[in-house]
């Protein structure tokens, strides 16, 4: 509790620079349409202008509020929120294709830690190259996948998943293979001596002792698999989603657009990672870990 | 279907000969290293196999022979891309961003109440898509490789300034006491006592930053850049059904990827040789 004081200072220390930031960027076009205009700007006119242009260069933390209400609480109050323009629409968009990308690469990396830490040879084999798979920049070929699975005739939510899933499963089977391994010698051999099979050694043992590494892995897949959703969501032509609607933006120049979708995608990540969390407390609660 | 075939027997000897391989001990650096290259080769040649045999059109997934050719054929593309993203692009964000992020982190360091502020701001901004900021700084800093390295300044700094920051406060307050009673001034204790320690952390940190460099960099490039790139080359070559250009520039990725990474574990294992992570290993 002892860091809240500090936290809000950094917070708010961050939207002072903000504001002086917008200042700073946006002033020489309002000086510019000042004296297109023949008028000369005193100090307070010329902030008053750079907080309120329509395509700033950087919006000032207010109007990018206002954009993010408009398209959200106040279309919700007209009764459209799941309309094409509203920004709950594109979230949901982008969050269900997170989710099952997720959940997918979650299923496939806990499978693959498995047999990993199961067979010797699929260790040996294929470890050396989920490892280095992870210095590849994956993101690179999400356009190709999704233009491809589209000429096979996927599209919509799977081709975005799928990336997801991609990105999500590399933390994953790398996590998992070092909870499934955690389990000492000890604690191996105690499983020994009351001669219980693999399976319920398994189940018994390596199983509850991966869970605090799987929760860990599982919040960095969770903001892998947003990324690659994003991602995933520019080459389909800015149709829907969060992505597409931070290509749209940067196509008409709509700064106070792109922000707010950059917002929207900030906080979707903080409650997915969040909601990771309150599960990973309760579960090792209950299991007595945490 | 003799493609198919052949590939089958491939793959099952080659899974025979690695299980073979596995069951030997001791297991020697050899085998360790002869294992997943005999497993790479499989997969090349399934995947070969696979696509003649099935016959799967070359827009779909091309076969391995068909990107050897397309790298061959158009290495003086694959050069001028490469130059762009990776050295002038990746490269120079990747030292400005962590290098500042370092500076930062030691600046922060001074201040307990600004590193207990800034720490769970950092881990969270480390969690964000950052990503999304390709297309502000392309209208900031226009097509040119600037922005780019801009987006990678923008990607890297927040994680590299939380491992640092924990970094420098991994020294015990036995060893903080020693350089006192040494009469070593803030400078010196930084110098020879906290930074050293805070190595493995910095390492760690560049290393995460390595990869989020040319993710940065190629992702920007979709957002705008001048007419070469490889993030360029890769949308516009999407467009035409060049896959074979395609995967070449992604080979070329993950050659970079990777050679950028072990070239950071390569300098970690030179400087942190004290470490017992790295002396566990022979």
């Amino acid at each position: 509790m002892r860091s809240v004081v500090p936290i809000l200072t950094v917070v708010a220390a961050i939207i002072l620079l903000w504001y002086g930031a917008s200042i700073a960027l946006n002033a020489d076009w309002a000086r510019d349409k000042a004296t297109r205009a023949g008028t000369q700007l005193t100090f307070t006119e010329l902030v008053a202008d750079t907080w309120n242009q329509r395509k700033p260069k950087l919006p000032a933390p207010h109007q990018v509020g206002a954009e993010i209400w408009k398209t959200t609480g106040e279309m919700v109050l007209k009764g459209r929120g799941f309309s094409k323009r509203s920004l709950i629409y594109h979230s949901w968009v982008t969050f269900s294709a997170t989710v099952l990308g997720f959940l997918l690469g979650t299923a496939l990396g806990t499978l693959l830690a498995v047999g990993i830490v199961h067979n010797r040879t699929m260790d040996m084999s294929v470890m050396p190259w989920v490892i280095a798979s992870q210095t590849i920049p994956i993101l690179a070929i999400a356009p190709m996948i999704i233009v491809v699975l589209n000429a096979v005739g996927v599209s919509g939510l799977l081709p975005k998943a799928m990336i997801s899933m991609y990105l999500s499963f590399f933390p994953v089977a790398v996590g998992m293979v070092k909870g499934l391994r955690s389990p000492d010698a000890m604690q191996l051999d105690q499983m020994r001596t009351w001669n219980a099979s693999r399976f319920q050694t398994f189940f018994k043992l390596r199983l509850p002792a991966s869970m605090p590494y799987f929760f860990t892995s599982l919040k960095v897949a969770m903001a892998a698999s947003l990324v690659g959703t994003i991602i995933g969501e520019l080459p389909t032509g800015a149709v829907a989603g969060l992505g597409a609607r931070l290509l749209a933006g940067s196509y008409y120049g709509q700064t106070i657009q792109i922000w707010s979708a950059l917002i929207m995608a900030a906080v979707l990540a903080a409650v997915l990672v969040g909601c990771i969390g309150v599960l990973q407390r309760l579960t090792l609660n209950r299991m007595g870990m945490a | 279907m003799g493609w198919l075939v052949f590939g089958f027997v491939f793959w099952i000897g080659g899974w025979q000969l690695n299980a073979w391989l596995a069951r030997r001990r001791p297991a020697t650096p050899m085998i360790r290293f002869i294992v997943p290259v005999i497993f790479g080769v499989t997969l090349i040649v399934v995947w070969e196999c696979a696509v003649r045999g099935l016959g799967v059109s070359k827009v779909l997934l091309p076969a391995p022979s068909d990107i050897g050719h397309a790298l061959a054929r158009s290495t003086a593309i694959l050069w001028m891309d490469f130059v762009q993203t990776v050295i002038k692009g990746a490269m120079s964000g990747y030292i400005l961003g962590c290098g500042s992020a370092v500076a930062v982190a030691i600046a922060v360091d001074r201040f307990d109440f600004l590193k207990r502020g800034l720490l769970p701001v950092g881990n969270f901004v480390a969690a964000l898509p950052i990503i999304g900021m390709a297309p502000i700084m392309v209208m900031w800093f226009d097509f040119g490789w600037e922005s780019k390295a801009a987006v990678v300044v923008v990607m890297v700094f927040f994680p590299m300034l939380v491992n640092t920051v924990q970094g420098l406060q991994d020294t015990g307050a036995m060893q903080r006491d020693l350089m006192r009673t040494y009469g070593a001034s803030y400078w010196q204790t930084l110098l020879k006592l906290r930074l050293p320690a805070a190595m493995p952390f910095i390492f760690n940190g560049l290393k995460i930053a390595s990869t989020l460099a040319l993710i940065g960099a190629i992702v920007a490039e979709f957002f705008g850049s001048p007419v070469k790139g490889m993030g360029f080359r890769i949308s516009t070559s999407v467009g035409q059904l060049a896959m074979d250009l395609v995967w070449a520039e992604i080979v070329v990725a993950a050659i970079a990827g990777s050679a950028f990474y072990g070239g950071v574990a390569l300098v970690e294992k030179a400087m942190t040789f004290w470490h017992p992570s790295q002396r566990g290993r022979t």
